[in-house]
């Protein structure tokens, strides 16, 4: 496969929604998203439940109805490598993932399948893509051992219940990046690892980026991880994407009331003393059936004008800030951050 | 100086797994935490902070070990005495949503204490204490009436913690109360933890894997590995002067927000070895003791 505009972005998402129908009025989980991801960008998205993060992948990856969601209503488009993938079949998007897009979930445990052993999982999701049985073997075991797992001929016949937590993750990194896509998605994959293990698997996946040139989407909703893995940030709420830009734009130059909330609510942020109140955000997150009309985040923001409370605000790159530094709000956080110090 | 209020000591507990195979859940565990202190318990999945609380809490029997609680020996506690104890020793869960039934009002799940051990003279003094407990937890008492799937996860998790507070604790066993809630609502939580603390002089055994918070709000730490505590000590001494390898290792794994720090963090690695049959908690600073 040969993208003739070299240029082009790797995918390009336009006015995505999602929205559910439910008895009680549709859950409208993604509201117009919209971005670009280059080759070998990584790409980590910044989110609480709600926020659409993780809705907006499974409905380009064409995974809604797999993960409970049938039913839902898709529009907009998503281009990847030149293709639309919204309306397109399940054969040819199942072609796409683990060929070209790799996908890694939070829970391994209910990725794999528990009768069949490790070493058959990864050679499967080779020869389900035309590689022959004997090189699917013998790759599953570089595979293995590419992902930090020792004595992989062993392990590779070991069934998903013999490995640890960390183990099993390693496992479904092997497979997602088994026929080297060019993008691997990963949605929460270090959320139910130790800490230490989830060091281990960041280490591994910035060492993968660079050996297998692929671009990354990673979803989380630690502000530390992304902050330790990602070269563009964006943050969702509500659907919708609030700030994004160049990570150390969108940690010291700050523009969006929701993002700023989530680095002074966190334990280590200036001023925070020990057992001092912690700076937190008010409220809860939306009733994504009845959304705020405005600006999903206005009921919730001390700096809301009331333009906010009507009127969507397009995400808009930062007058004065780094290039590629996109804001969605009508207030101007830094001038009203100006004026609560003076006063 | 007042004795502590609760005095663990040689705490252990083994399970036989299915092969035979014996684990050495908590091993020879000792603490103390004083009335109105806050001591965090870190360690990773299966180091045993868990089976501490359920220890302390008497949901589970230890082999072996003492725990002393509010000048009392609580380990070998059974039937009534046992259950006069329950209100002054509770627990908050890391789920709220899995520890609330679903088919009952919240007031009456917060009330269901108070009515099984008499504290309330009738119903409309139940639902008036009740009501208070909903406002000090920063609910609405017009709520009472609803059901679980009605409160978003911070709420349901304030729920929890109003019950039990409804029993006027000593001490509250919180294990990971915070890990199921989204970001945005984490800090309101600990928040909650720090005033109910100030106000009304509480204890906790605040057990949890995310290091920041533990950091934040404990006075005291304690790192499990492997079911044994290999370093414990006032906060700041063990995040800011950690002395055992694993501790170092566990802090240095710790991600952080900001993409500079982040750039600059060098992670250390632990390799697992087994403890020196003679190894023991040895006070490297007053207070800071280091397993070694």
């Amino acid at each position: 496969m040969t993208t003739k505009d070299t240029t082009a972005p790797l995918l390009e998402i336009r006015d995505l929604a999602v929205h559910f129908p439910t008895p009680g009025g549709a859950v409208r989980a993604v509201n117009g998203v919209s971005y670009t991801l280059r080759a070998g960008e990584t790409l980590g998205i910044v989110g609480e439940s709600g926020s659409g993060k993780s809705v907006h992948v499974l409905a380009l990856l064409g995974l809604l109805a797999a993960r409970g969601g049938a039913g839902a209503i898709v529009s907009g488009s998503v281009r990847f490598e030149g293709q639309e993938l919204i309306g397109r079949d399940e054969p040819a998007l199942r072609a796409l993932r683990g060929r070209r897009i790799g996908v890694v979930f939070q829970d391994p445990m209910s990725s794999l399948n528990p009768v069949l052993t490790v070493g058959e999982q990864i050679a499967e999701a080779l020869t389900s893509h035309g590689l022959g049985r004997a090189a699917a073997t013998r790759r599953a075991l570089e595979l293995l051992e590419l992902v930090g797992i020792r004595e992989p001929q062993r392990r590779a016949r070991d069934y998903p219940h013999q490995f640890s937590g960390g183990m099993r993750q390693r496992v479904m990194i092997a497979i997602g990046i088994a026929c080297e896509p060019k993008l691997l998605i990963a949605d929460e994959p270090t959320t139910a690892l130790d800490v230490t293990v989830q060091a281990q698997v960041l280490d591994l996946m910035r060492d993968l980026r660079k050996k297998l040139g692929m671009a990354m989407i990673w979803i989380t909703h630690d502000m530390g991880v992304v902050a330790g893995i990602a070269e563009t940030v964006q943050v969702m709420y509500g659907g919708r994407i609030l700030e994004r830009g160049p990570v150390r734009a969108v940690f010291h130059d700050t523009r969006n009331a929701y993002t700023l909330g989530l680095l002074q609510s966190l334990p280590g942020a200036a001023g925070a003393a020990h057992r001092s109140r912690l700076t937190s955000i008010p409220g809860q997150p939306p009733d994504m059936t009845r959304p705020p009309p405005g600006d999903p985040f206005a009921p919730r923001n001390r700096f809301a004008t009331p333009r906010c409370f009507e009127e969507v605000p397009p995400l808009a790159q930062v007058p004065d800030g780094a290039p590629g530094h996109l804001v969605a709000a009508w207030y101007d956080l830094r001038a009203a951050l100006a004026a609560e110090a003076a006063a | 100086m007042s004795p502590p209020l609760l005095e663990v000591d040689d705490l252990a507990r083994s399970y036989r797994g299915g092969d035979g195979h014996v684990v050495h859940a908590v091993d020879g565990v000792s603490f103390r935490i004083g009335a109105g202190e806050t001591l965090g318990l870190v360690g990773e999945s299966g180091s045993g902070k868990s089976t501490i609380g359920r220890l302390v809490l008497r949901l589970e029997q230890a082999d072996r070990g003492r725990i002393r609680f509010d000048g009392q020996e609580i380990g070998a506690l059974r039937g009534e005495a046992l259950r006069q104890l329950r209100p002054r020793l509770q627990m908050v869960f890391q789920d709220p949503f899995a520890s609330l039934n679903p088919r009952r009002r919240v007031g009456d799940s917060v009330a269901a204490g108070l009515r099984a051990h008499g504290l309330a003279p009738d119903a409309a003094a139940l639902r008036e204490q009740v009501a208070a407990l909903f406002r000090r937890v920063g609910l609405d008492p017009g709520h009472l009436d609803r059901h679980p799937h009605e409160f978003s996860g911070g709420q349901r998790q304030r729920i929890g913690i109003a019950r039990a507070l409804a029993l006027k604790p000593r001490l509250i066993v919180a294990d990971e109360p915070i890990t199921a809630l989204d970001v945005s609502i984490q800090a309101q939580i600990i928040n909650l933890f720090l005033e109910l603390q100030q106000d009304s002089g509480l204890s906790y055994l605040f057990i949890a894997h995310d290091l920041g918070m533990v950091r934040h709000l404990s006075h005291r730490v304690a790192v499990m590995l492997r079911g044994r505590i290999v370093e414990t000590g006032p906060t700041a001494a063990v995040f800011e002067d950690a002395r055992h390898p694993y501790t170092r290792a566990l802090l240095s794994a710790m991600p952080l927000p900001d993409p500079d720090l982040e750039a600059a963090r060098q992670r250390l690695t632990y390799t697992a070895a087994p403890f020196a049959p003679d190894a023991a908690l040895r006070e490297v600073t007053p207070g800071h003791w280091v397993l070694g």
